[in-house]
């Protein structure tokens, strides 16, 4: 298993995790969408090349639907989005990024700590992938955390979910099915949000979350 | 023994008559590339030999730190260049400094630069010294980090063992070498004062890192200080040649015929390396100094998560 | 032998510091004692060096226990450097001590805090131990209060007292709880117990919190930066220089020898490494936004026992798995690291105080264009710099070059979290060396370098030749140390042997006088190779340039980009020096915040620029402990002004309340 297919896998998924640092510090939105969509790619090619080396073709579909929903539909969506909304010029402030990366550095460390010890005795290109993943989706949620912007926390939930993807084809891909519907439950989850989306840019006329917090009366 | 000395030796001159070309070339390619005829690539020396000839102006409130600190700078600068293998591993005094000491005899030439700077009183020194300290204390670390991702790779911190270990086919593919190869291009562009970081080309006062530091040299000192600093420049190219893609270089115990190759290999590694920095001057845009720190950010950033994925594909 | 020899050498410091009380308004006293104290120091220095190791029992103390004495090679190694340090500053005193306003308020205190120190090392059970730890304690305290007029002094004085008071408490638990197994409080018997684990971890925290309170870990350090600049320069190089290497000492003594590898446990390299990083990097921090030159030097003084620590940490991460090459590796560096910071930081300190006494001021922002005045102290100090920045090829550099060694051999590791931890650390120790090459920058540069920035430096003038000669020979220590690394390694090693079992290849026996920690494929530094071609470089540069070059200079005006000069005012000051790192570091470190006052356009009066920055160590955990204590005397003070028959009712309560409890209890 070691040699040039670990080290390919290892490559993929060690991008993920690049790509999903980088997301951390993108100040402008559409730069913020591309890096999605590089996410997206990345994943579908690494899930691809699971199915080569597994010799498991069913995850050729997953790594489609990766390839059409996520790096290709979503982002477009959401940058046709971005401009009905009027807000492609805005530049959102990241504060502090520096102390947002190294949070990400510890939060990866932290998952590496966590999942390499259980998972021993498994392969090792599924192993990585599994502890790998865990850090992918750990900074999906800190960004959604660390952000103001509902588009920026879109992008952080994608992003999660694409971690979710790398972890379940790491356990040898889930049941067709379950993959489908996960799919489309996010491409669900993905058109709520817009029209969410839409609904607070009408009554709030910004998409800064903190809008939401002054209506229901926490921050004063 | 005598390969070894010779090999040392031919370095020791070809980098100092050949930094001031690196410098002469990407001046003329950025020129071209702004769609201006540029001087010729040879103008460096013909500077440097005006600057010879020309007397000093010593400034009034100067003492003698300011006048031996360009001897510090450049012969420094010097040795760590002719340390770092150009063509050949096979270095006779490879063994007197490791990347490690390499990179802190550049701090010694920084640390005089920065104070020589100060020596004279004025503001402009003031704000170039005390800004290079502060690009220098983020850069530092993030070098380090770097470091410590290759040192794993390679097992080693000697750059003629690490050239080797590099060479070797066992090597595979490497996230982490890539990562690192990243934050080392973010770092010698920090500390050379190249754009983005610093403008080498400015005399606007504000924008000034390197320039107001030198503000008060003239003379065959502004000529050491100036060939010092293209003579930095050479040397972080052959440091990444060497370390990223030490393809071609002549290892130990090769023929006359090797050598000549490994020439060849390092001339256009320099090369490939002087086109990609005046490109990449040419298509981006100077930053304000406070986000330097975010720039050097990433460098430490990559640093960190290389030493990470090495630590999973090694525990596997 | 040596353990005799050092005992005459305490006795005669102590007799010596009678004698001074005694005599200390004599005229030639100052002279007389520091001449003395240097000789007993170099005569005990010798006998570390050159001696063996030894074991006394002397009949005082305790009477069922004695004093036990013994020199080994550990001692031998921490001797050394005290006697070094202590001879440095007695032979500078003779000179300095001069100026000294009330030699009668310095001289009996300074042979018996040296003497402290060296019986400190030399204890071998926990009452000789803590009885020494408390005279030097209470001698440095009498040397900081020595100019108890002004309210610094005193402020630092009260301050000190509680925090040694604090780091002696530690200890003694500590050492009690090493003596409960075998009830005895003799070394030897100690080192034989073995300790439940949770035990040995409580006394692994409370040496770390004793001796890093007293070695000025962060954040039990508030006392140094108050302490060390109060007390006299040669005294400050002794405090800062020497007596927080007592500290590391008792820290090794303690967690290294007395708990002994049986009992260590690998998640005790975690506090001491986190503690070792964030003191390296925050003490520099500090001592960049630091104006008094004492005290910055002061707050260095933590960064280098910062790294001291992350050294002791490798050591006791290596040494629980077993590695005992690595773990020698990281002792090595660790204590080459606290002598080569007794050597520079005595030398930088000895500059402070010789522009004290040349210009009366310690805020470097008020001098500058002293390398024209003091051009020799000027050498002195900048070679210290250099040192203490970490530059090749000096000696701080070498003993951080071990350290990053140390480092690299850390992915041997076998636990996840030290793999991870380690480069973190690095990263810090990296951190701190940058920092600390900008701070002396700084420092040097506002201080020394530029042209005057008031009339305090008009006056100035070299130092005497005794304080010359103190710091010409410290600052060749600390090149020597640097060219010949090798021949400090190589001392050092027997005591590393005897603390983790383990050494460094010898390495005077390599070709050229190269420095090998590991193997020779992995790394070798030889700084006298570099140095030659640095020297080489530099001769040839300057052959061709007066070859080829023109040989005319002219003096002229500053050009400063054309500006018309407005005279020293306009040079860059020290706030502003530090002004980029303050913002990239500020908010996270000190919560520091900037405003700016504009005035409106028009209007002639001046814009102002102020600057907000908070200790938060201070705050968080002195302040608290401060306030807590304020409270319960304002509610204790209720009861000094009571009438005679409520203090009669208290004494009644109380008797009745214990009788009453007495019957419970039955």
């Amino acid at each position: 298993m070691h040699g040039l297919a670990f080290d390919i896998a290892h490559m993929l998924a060690g991008a993920l995790v690049l790509l999903s640092l980088m997301m951390l510090y993108q100040d402008r939105l559409y730069a913020l969408i591309n890096v999605l969509a590089l996410h997206a790619l990345v994943l579908a090619m690494s899930v691809a090349w699971q199915a080569w080396v597994h010799d498991a073709p069913h995850l050729y579909i997953t790594a489609g639907i990766a390839l059409v929903f996520k790096a290709i539909v979503i982002p477009m969506a959401l940058r046709r989005m971005v401009f009905q909304l009027r807000i492609h010029r805005e530049i959102e402030r990241v504060v502090g990024s520096g102390l947002t990366m190294l949070a990400a550095i510890a939060l990866v460390a932290l998952s590496l700590e966590v999942m390499l010890p259980v998972t021993e005795g498994v392969d090792p290109v599924s192993r990585e992938d599994i502890a790998l993943a865990l850090s992918v989706v750990l900074i999906g949620l800190l960004m959604m955390v660390t952000r103001h912007n509902a588009v920026s926390q879109v992008a952080g939930f994608m992003s999660l979910e694409n971690g979710i993807v790398l972890a379940a084809t790491g356990a040898q891909g889930m049941p067709l099915v379950v993959e489908i519907s996960v799919a489309f439950s996010v491409l669900i989850a993905f058109i709520v949000i817009g029209i969410f989306l839409f609904r607070i840019r009408e009554r709030f006329d910004t998409v800064d979350v903190e809008a939401l917090d002054k209506f229901r009366g926490e921050r004063r | 023994m005598i390969q070894a000395l010779a090999a040392q030796g031919t370095q020791m001159f070809l980098v100092l008559l050949l930094a001031p070309l690196l410098t002469g070339y990407v001046r003329r390619l950025k020129a071209r590339l702004q769609r201006r005829r540029g001087p010729s690539v040879l103008q460096p020396y013909r500077d440097l030999l005006r600057l010879l000839r020309k007397e000093v102006v010593l400034p009034e409130t100067s003492s003698w730190l300011f006048r031996a600190a360009p001897y510090a700078i450049f012969s420094t600068t010097w040795v760590a260049a002719a340390l770092v293998p150009t063509f050949a591993t096979e270095l006779l005094f490879s063994w007197s400094g490791d990347l490690i000491a390499i990179i802190a005899l550049l701090g010694t030439a920084r640390f005089m630069q920065a104070l020589a700077a100060l020596d004279v009183g004025t503001s402009f020194g003031g704000i170039g010294s005390s800004r290079e300290v502060m690009i220098a204390s983020l850069a530092e670390p993030a070098l380090t980090m770097l470091v410590f991702t290759i040192a794993l790779i390679a097992g080693t911190t000697q750059l003629s063992e690490m050239a080797a270990a590099l060479l070797s086919p066992t090597l595979g593919l490497r996230v982490s070498l890539a990562l690192a190869l990243i934050g080392f291009v973010i770092v010698a562009i920090a500390e050379n004062a190249r754009i983005p970081v610093d403008n080498p080309a400015t005399h606007l006062e504000l924008t000034m890192v390197h320039e107001a530091m030198v503000l008060e040299y003239s003379g065959r000192y502004l000529a050491l200080i100036e060939f010092a600093a293209a003579l930095k420049l050479l040397m972080y190219a052959s440091l990444i040649a060497c370390i990223f893609c030490p393809w071609g270089i002549a290892t130990a115990g090769s023929g006359l015929a090797k050598y000549g190759i490994g020439m060849a290999a390092w001339a256009v590694k320099i090369l490939a390396a002087g086109t990609a920095l005046a490109v990449f001057e040419t298509v981006i845009a100077k930053m304000r100094v406070f986000r330097v720190p975010d720039f050097l950010g990433i460098a430490l950033m990559l640093g960190l998560l290389g030493t990470l994925l090495l630590f999973v594909s090694r525990s596997l | 032998m040596t353990a005799l020899v050092v005992v005459a050498c305490i006795a005669a410091l102590l007799l010596l510091a009678l004698a001074a009380a005694l005599g200390a308004r004599a005229s030639r006293a100052t002279p007389l004692v520091y001449g003395s104290t240097a000789v007993i120091c170099l005569v005990a220095f010798s006998a570390a060096l050159l001696g063996d190791d030894g074991a006394l029992m002397l009949p005082v103390g305790l009477p069922w226990l004695g004093a036990h004495v013994r020199v080994d090679r550990l001692a031998a190694v921490f001797l050394a450097l005290i006697d070094l340090g202590g001879a440095g500053a007695s032979l500078y005193a003779i000179g300095y001590g001069r100026h000294e306003h009330a030699p009668h308020r310095v001289l009996p205190f300074f042979p018996a805090f040296i003497a402290g120190m060296n019986l400190v090392v030399i204890a071998d059970d926990a009452y000789t131990f803590l009885f020494a730890w408390e005279l030097m304690s209470l001698a440095s305290w009498a040397l900081v209060m020595a100019d108890h007029r002004s309210p610094d002094s005193r402020r630092a004085g009260i301050v000190y007292l509680i925090m040694a008071t604090f780091s002696a408490l530690t200890l003694l638990l500590a050492l009690g709880l090493l003596a409960a197994t075998h009830g005895s409080y003799a070394f030897a018997d100690m080192r034989a117990g073995e300790l439940p684990p949770w035990r040995a971890g409580l006394v692994l925290t409370l040496a770390l919190i004793g001796a890093g309170s007293k070695a000025g870990l962060m954040p039990l350090h508030a006392w140094l930066p108050l302490a060390h600049p109060a007390a006299p320069s040669h005294v400050s190089a002794l405090m800062s220089g020497v007596m927080t290497k007592v500290a590391i000492y008792a820290f090794i003594r303690i967690v290294f020898d007395l708990l002994g590898p049986a009992n260590s446990t690998w998640w005790w390299a975690v506090p001491v490494l986190t503690t070792g990083g964030t003191a390296a990097v925050l003490g520099v921090l500090h001592a960049l936004m630091e104006h008094d030159l004492k005290r910055l030097l002061a707050y260095s003084t933590i960064e280098n026992v910062g790294i001291v620590f992350i050294g002791l940490g490798l050591a006791l991460a290596f040494r629980a798995n077993a590695m005992p090459g690595a773990a020698a590796l990281a002792l090595t560096a660790a204590l080459f690291h606290a002598f080569n910071h007794m050597l520079f930081k005595s030398v930088l300190f000895f500059g402070a105080g010789s522009v004290l006494v040349a210009t009366g001021e310690r805020n470097i922002e008020r001098l500058g264009g002293l390398i024209r005045v003091m051009p020799v102290s000027a050498g002195c100090v900048l070679t210290a710099c250099m040192a203490a920045s970490a530059l090749p090829p000096l000696n701080g550099f070498a003993s951080e070059w071990l350290t990053f060694q140390t480092i690299l051999v850390s992915p041997a590791l076998p636990q996840w979290g030290l793999r991870l931890l380690v480069p973190t650390v690095g990263t810090l120790l990296a951190l701190a060396a940058a920092l600390a090459a900008a701070c002396f920058v700084r420092a040097y540069g506002i201080a020394w370098l530029g042209r005057p920035r008031s009339a305090c430096v008009d006056g100035a003038h070299e130092a005497d030749r005794f304080s010359l000669a103190a710091m010409a020979g410290f600052a060749a220590l600390c090149v020597l140390a640097g060219l010949f690394p090798g021949v400090v390694i190589d001392a050092l090693s027997p005591a590393v042997q005897m603390v983790v079992g383990g050494r460094l290849q010898p390495q005077l026996g390599l070709p050229w006088l190269s420095i090998v920690p590991i193997a020779d494929r992995s790394s070798s530094y030889n700084a006298l190779a570099i140095f030659v071609f640095v020297f080489c470089a530099t001769g040839m540069g300057w052959a061709a340039l007066h070859r080829l070059g023109s040989k005319a200079v002219r003096s002229a005006r500053l050009w400063d980009c054309g500006y018309p000069d407005l005279g020293p005012v306009t040079e860059y000051t020290a706030a502003s020096y530090s002004q980029p790192i303050r913002r990239v570091f500020g908010p996270l470190v000190f919560r520091s915040s900037e405003s700016v006052v504009m005035p409106p356009p028009g209007d002639m009066s001046p814009a102002r620029i102020s600057k907000r920055m908070h200790d938060l160590a201070w705050e968080a955990l002195y302040q608290p402990v401060c306030d807590a204590v304020l409270a319960l005397a304002v509610f204790f003070d209720r009861f000094q002004f009571l009438t005679i028959r409520r203090y009669l009712s208290f004494v009644f309560l109380a008797l009745v309340g214990l009788l009453l409890a007495l019957t419970l209890w039955q």
